[in-house]
């Protein structure tokens, strides 16, 4: 298991793949990887965007993906699953959010890498602000999805 | 007791500070902690109260030494 908060550029397909190198995991242990991406739109609510500041709350928010986690190996039986999420400046087509969960079967990993994302979008401590072509502005809500 | 009072995001830049000791009496709430250092804004049904890094009710109840938070919903993930 490995959760972490960068502040620096997010390739999440290589991450993926380093990551596969060291995980608890044993090839053969699992037959199910399910990867979800999530990436910097340039538009939101009818604006164009054209950058973006991802503030966290240091210390809560790794704890809060700490406890995602752990529910997520009590919920569906897990081999491994990884969360990296971006903080700091992004710029549209930057990816912000990697979930992964490695299991037995298909149904464990789909499942357990959806609920991580909607419970890390309505929980974890981060608060994106958009900066548009006249001033910035606070994201009040996260998109149904 | 004393506390440690925080905001984030948007609530940081309206109530124009980021964090600040306060000194409460015994038995003081999370609210207790929001009328202190808020500087006279209200506080809304929509805000979250973390009480040493952990989800709380506005109603409960402060600890010497405790760091608490407040902050706006939160908008975290992409997708």
């Amino acid at each position: 298991m490995k959760l972490a908060v960068i502040d620096e550029a997010l390739e999440p397909w290589s991450y993926l793949s380093e990551y596969q190198q060291v995980a608890h995991t044993q090839p053969g242990e699992y037959g199910a990887t399910a990867a979800f991406v999530g990436t910097m739109r340039d538009f939101n609510e009818g604006d164009e965007v054209r950058g973006m500041f991802l503030e966290h709350y240091p210390g809560m928010t790794e704890r809060y993906l700490e406890k995602i986690a752990q529910q997520a190996g009590e919920r569906w039986s897990l081999s491994d699953c990884l969360i990296v999420h971006r903080v700091g400046h992004l710029l549209p087509g930057d990816p912000i959010v990697l979930v992964a969960a490695w299991s037995a079967h298909r149904n464990a990993a789909f499942e357990a890498s959806r609920w991580l994302m909607e419970e890390l979008k309505s929980k974890a401590p981060f608060w994106k602000k958009e900066q548009l072509a006249e001033g910035s502005r606070w994201v009040a809500k996260n998109t149904q999805g | 007791m004393q506390v440690h009072v925080r905001f984030f995001a948007s609530l940081r830049e309206r109530i124009g500070c980021a964090g600040q000791e306060i000194s409460l009496s015994a038995g003081a709430t999370v609210a207790d902690a929001w009328s202190q250092a808020a500087g006279g804004n209200v506080l809304s049904d929509n805000i979250l109260a973390a009480r040493n890094m952990e989800y709380v009710a506005f109603s409960s109840e402060l600890a010497d030494g405790d760091e608490i938070a407040f902050f706006p919903p939160v908008t975290g993930g992409a997708g």
